[in-house]
């Protein structure tokens, strides 16, 4: 990594660990665990060139299996959060076993569908609570500290994001990333290099569903519920706006989207009402015609410019 | 009473029935998605958000303009077409040369914002779209009560399903249109308008989505999300049904709505997801679709 | 000069602070000012009951409050919409609270969302006045009779008024059309139980998801069971859409249709000749006497409605609130609870009114016949009132309470 990225990381990491005393510490935490959804998801799209169009059933089911396992079993928290993320790898191996089966366009039709069926399930299963969804789940306490409080969760949480997105990043650079990245630009001459292409996909697969029931498990503690609203497709294209606007493809990327979706949102709900769905489907059509590369993208591409480089 | 299988005969019926009646709209819906991924390479994710935009301009007509029932079957669908034409001249058109992800995404994108603009004008609870002084009142067959309206939805899509069918592979202007699909470049130098054709599909195929969606009007909630519900449905039919052949789409549409809707008489809990199920088992033994040939 | 003049205003700039918390001490009014809220539903399948009536009708508690006691304190109106969803309703009340200051929130329909709300507002010591919402789980399994009150109506008097009476007209066999989710079947619990209890008999129901598009699938199965009533366990824009479809359907020739939770304004959005005769429970009837005709004429010329229950509900839950801010002195919870459960109500809304150490607001409802068209003299005059079921009789006995907290003592 080149010194001015590192120098970047240091600030951004300084920059959240002092967020807690100036912002509402559950919005912060609600972008992390959205920008670790993107970040997750993108490993998908930017990185191995697969489009799942139903990435939030891999939030949902971690979100509902973790309310179960604090609130029900009454496990201790880390074991809560490692049982939904579990069950979101398990959901991304057989979701994805099937979907690699097609390519492209059916890829995500599939993905979109297989999706919408566990949705259902979802619906209708007793422990999800249905409509109602999954309320009062026990944060606990790790390491003595009672995550009750805000800003100890925060940490917690902070922590959790941290840890993810440096293992994205080594998974990016490693030589298994190179393999990806070159599946996504050319797979005939990947396979015509003897790369066992389907499995290095469903590999993939199951990183970015587990690392996004990760997120999903994390968000139940944040909110203290998990309810439908974490499996169904708007919230699957949610992410890939979120990885759009930021930038497919870049390690930064996704965590811009997701703080500028999130923020958005946030602000906008209250003053505008219904619009907001406007707007977001706005920002895709702006960013599928005009600005493919994203925020970070096209920043990059701009800064090379500037200085002269070749992209 | 006569019972089939322990199920009264009445219910049997009626859920047939039913079945029947979405079966239509899904077999119209995915010949509309059919025919514009054949031509334009595209999954046109804002064909449930189009569809409710022929019904939202049924109700509209007839709130602001006093235009009835019959006068919405031919002007919605022609409005959502021209709708169509723009998207396809001022959006889809620079896609082309792209990654085919990009069309899905736009016209994801282009989804979201119709939906939203309805939701915020006239809320998410849907207008009540009354059912023409015609078609109202029932046909009682004896072992099972027959809205006439629902019968009226079966007859009118499938007639446009087959009127459809006719067009594209029986007529002149159907030649054209299956050879631009084959070989563009070869059929530009024969001095046929490609570019024309393309968009010319695009807004048949929505007009299509506007057609069902004012069919749909009398019989359920006129409201912004009643495309999206259906949409990804259509979807896995799509799947199902592979995208190759026209009548693939139609059969399967109808076959999907049938099993639907015994579904719901034998095995209620599972009725909203036996079409997936279905959908998955296709993937793997016969994954180009039952009708299907892979491009 | 100027360094001195800087360091002497700094230094003040830094008791200022001090000096103002010391006041809002003294005052014992967090923030100065009592803060409302209305979270309600205000453009989906509810909005027509709570939505903006609501919050006109909190404002006009506000107004009405100010105008009769003079109060010292400040009072701010804010509102939300909760899309009929648990989480959204959940994180604003949570953010509400955590960053604005909130000291009590109320309408909260759509008894999901409600349960949520519930367990915030209890986790950070505030006060609901729930107006809006059915479930009877608010007063039993999941109350709170610390934070939450239950005051307009519940599905247990909604049940009881044509569970009985309907039972009793010789139709007793029922058949349940439900809104799959806490609502429909606390409804649905409480209407069969009622039923059963008169001595009908309950051969089925069938649940729907909530803001259902079409409900020919359902109501076929309904048909089919071959019930002598059909009983309508949702609400708002369901059941408006339930009977068009029964309508269309032909089922209403042969069957019987109980709208469970049905107010003035859904009939007035079906009209009389698809409604007449049709039997319900409601908490108010704009057209009772001199005192509810002066109040809802006055909501009728901002609303353009007459109002139901939910904002005539929410017109007496702030005005109640108020009064007992300023009684007590103070807007800390458990101090304004006590004395909110140690006044009684007298307003428009109700007379005699009490709240149970449960959080249950007890009051009269009223058993009520839709008019036939042609007993009806002027626009919203729909009801005749067959019974006043009292208080303690409409709502379930504090015996019976499954509620933790009560059922210790």
């Amino acid at each position: 990594m080149s010194r001015n990225v590192s120098i970047a990381y240091l600030i951004g990491l300084g920059l959240l660990l002092l967020a807690p005393m100036f912002i509402y510490p559950i919005l912060v935490m609600k972008v992390l665990c959205f920008a670790l959804f993107a970040c997750a998801f993108n490993l998908l799209l930017g990185y191995t060139g697969l489009l799942s169009f139903g990435h939030a059933v891999f939030l949902g089911s971690a979100a509902y299996v973790t309310g179960h396992a604090l609130k029900v079993w009454q496990l201790p928290t880390l074991l809560g959060l490692l049982a939904g993320t579990g069950a979101a790898t398990l959901l991304g191996w057989v979701i994805g076993s099937l979907a690699i089966r097609r390519q492209g366009i059916y890829f995500a039709m599939v993905t979109l569908a297989l999706a919408q069926m566990v949705f259902f399930f979802f619906l209708q299963a007793p422990f999800t609570g249905g409509e109602d969804g999954l309320q009062g789940v026990p944060r606990g306490s790790l390491f003595g500290l009672d995550l009750a409080d805000d800003i100890n969760l925060y940490y917690l949480v902070l922590a959790i994001f941290a840890a993810s997105f440096w293992l994205i990043q080594r998974t990016i650079h490693s030589p298994f990333g190179q393999i990806l990245k070159a599946i996504r630009e050319n797979e005939p001459r990947a396979i015509s290099l003897g790369y066992d292409v389907a499995k290095y996909k469903l590999l993939a697969f199951v990183l970015s569903a587990g690392l996004a029931g990760l997120a999903g498990a994390t968000k139940t503690l944040v909110f203290k519920f998990a309810t439908l609203t974490d499996a169904h497709w708007h919230t699957s294209g949610e992410v890939v706006l979120m990885t759009l606007l930021g930038g497919m493809g870049t390690v930064f990327g996704p965590v811009v989207g997701a703080t500028v979706i999130v923020t958005l949102q946030n602000e906008l709900a209250d003053k505008v009402g219904s619009l907001v769905t406007v707007i977001m489907g706005a920002i895709f059509v702006i960013c599928v015609l005009a600005f493919r590369r994203g925020i970070v993208g096209e920043s990059l591409a701009l800064y090379n410019r500037m200085t002269g480089q070749k992209t | 009473m006569t019972e089939i299988f322990g199920v009264p005969i009445q219910a049997l019926m009626g859920q047939l029935m039913l079945g029947l009646v979405n079966g239509s709209f899904y077999a119209v819906l995915s010949l509309g998605l059919a025919v514009i991924f054949g031509m334009l390479n595209i999954i046109n994710f804002a064909h449930g958000a189009l569809y409710m935009t022929g019904a939202m301009l049924a109700w509209v007509g007839l709130e602001y303009l006093g235009l009835g029932y019959w006068w919405a079957l031919v002007l919605a669908p022609i409005c959502v077409g021209l709708i169509g034409i723009a998207i396809e001249r001022l959006m889809l058109q620079w896609l082309y040369k792209l990654d085919h992800l990009y069309g899905l995404l736009l016209t994801f994108g282009l989804a979201l914002m119709i939906e939203g603009l309805f939701r915020d004008l006239y809320g998410v609870a849907g207008q009540p779209y009354s059912i023409p002084e015609e078609l109202s009142g029932a046909f009682n067959l004896g072992f099972m009560f027959l809205p006439k309206y629902r019968a009226w939805v079966i007859l009118a899509s499938l007639s446009v399903c087959l009127a459809t069918w006719y067009m594209i592979e029986k007529t002149r202007l159907g030649a054209y249109l299956r050879a631009a699909t084959e070989n563009p470049k070869l059929t530009q130098a024969f001095g046929i308008n490609v570019p024309l054709m393309v968009m010319l599909t695009y807004g048949f195929g929505v007009g299509l989505a506007g057609f069902a969606g004012v069919l749909a009007a009398p019989a359920s909630q006129v409201g912004p999300l009643m495309g999206s519900n259906l949409i990804i449905v259509v979807f896995a039919v799509v799947v199902i049904g592979g995208m190759g052949s026209i009548l693939g789409s139609v059969v399967t549409g109808l076959g999907l709505g049938i099993i639907e809707g015994m579904t719901k008489v034998f095995w209620p809990e599972a009725s909203s997801t036996v079409v997936f199920m279905i959908m998955a088992v296709v993937l793997m033994i016969r994954p180009a679709g039952l009708f299907g040939r892979e491009k | 000069m100027m360094k001195r003049k800087l360091l002497a205003l700094s230094l003040s700039a830094l008791f200022l602070p001090a000096a103002g918390s010391a006041l809002a001490q003294a005052g014992k009014i967090s923030g100065d000012v009592v803060k409302v809220a209305v979270l309600t539903d205000m453009s989906g399948v509810y909005s027509a009951l709570g939505g903006k009536g609501s919050v006109l009708a909190a404002e006009m508690a506000i107004e009405d409050f100010k105008a009769q006691f003079k109060p010292k304190f400040k009072i701010e109106l804010v509102s939300a919409d909760h899309q009929n969803k648990a989480d959204v309703g959940s994180n604003k009340v949570r953010e509400w609270y955590d960053t604005q200051g909130v000291d009590m929130v109320t309408d909260v329909l759509n008894s999901g969302v409600a349960i949520a709300v519930a367990k915030v507002t209890t986790e950070k010591n505030k006060i609901m006045l729930n107006t809006g919402a059915a479930s009877t789980r608010l007063t039993n399994e999941d109350c709170a009779p610390g934070n939450v009150v239950h005051y307009t109506y519940d599905t247990y008097a909604l049940a009881n008024g044509p569970g009985k009476a309907v039972t009793k007209q010789g139709k007793d066999s029922w058949f349940f059309l439900t809104a799959d989710y806490a609502f429909g079947h606390s409804l649905e619990k409480d209407t069969m139980e009622a039923v059963k209890a008169t001595g009908g008999k309950v051969l089925g129901a069938v649940r729907h998801p909530l803001n259902a598009s079409d409900f020919s699938s359902f109501l076929l199965q309904a048909q089919a069971s071959k019930a002598k009533v059909i009983g309508l366990a949702n609400a708002g824009g369901d059941t408006i859409n339930s009977i068009k479809a029964a309508n269309e359907f032909g089922i209403t020739k042969t069957q019987t249709l109980v709208g469970l939770l049905t107010t003035v304004v859904d009939i007035h959005a079906l009209g009389l000749p698809t409604t007449q005769g049709m039997m319900f429970t409601e908490g108010f009837y704009w057209n009772l006497n001199k005192e509810t005709r002066e109040f809802s004429r006055r909501f009728f010329s901002k609303h353009k409605g007459m109002p139901n229950m939910l904002p005539a509900g929410t017109y007496s839950a702030v005005l109640h609130y108020l009064k007992a801010v300023q009684a007590a002195g103070t807007d800390d919870t458990a101090a304004v609870m006590k004395q909110m459960k140690a006044t009684p109500i007298n307003d428009a809304f109700a007379k005699g009114g009490k709240i149970r150490e449960d959080g249950r607001m007890v009051h009269d409802m009223y058993l009520v016949e839709v008019k036939k068209p042609a007993d009806s003299k002027e626009p919203w005059d729909y009801y005749n009132v067959k019974q006043v079921i009292p208080g303690d009789e409409a709502f379930q006995p504090m015996a019976l309470s499954r509620c933790a907290a009560v059922a210790k003592k």
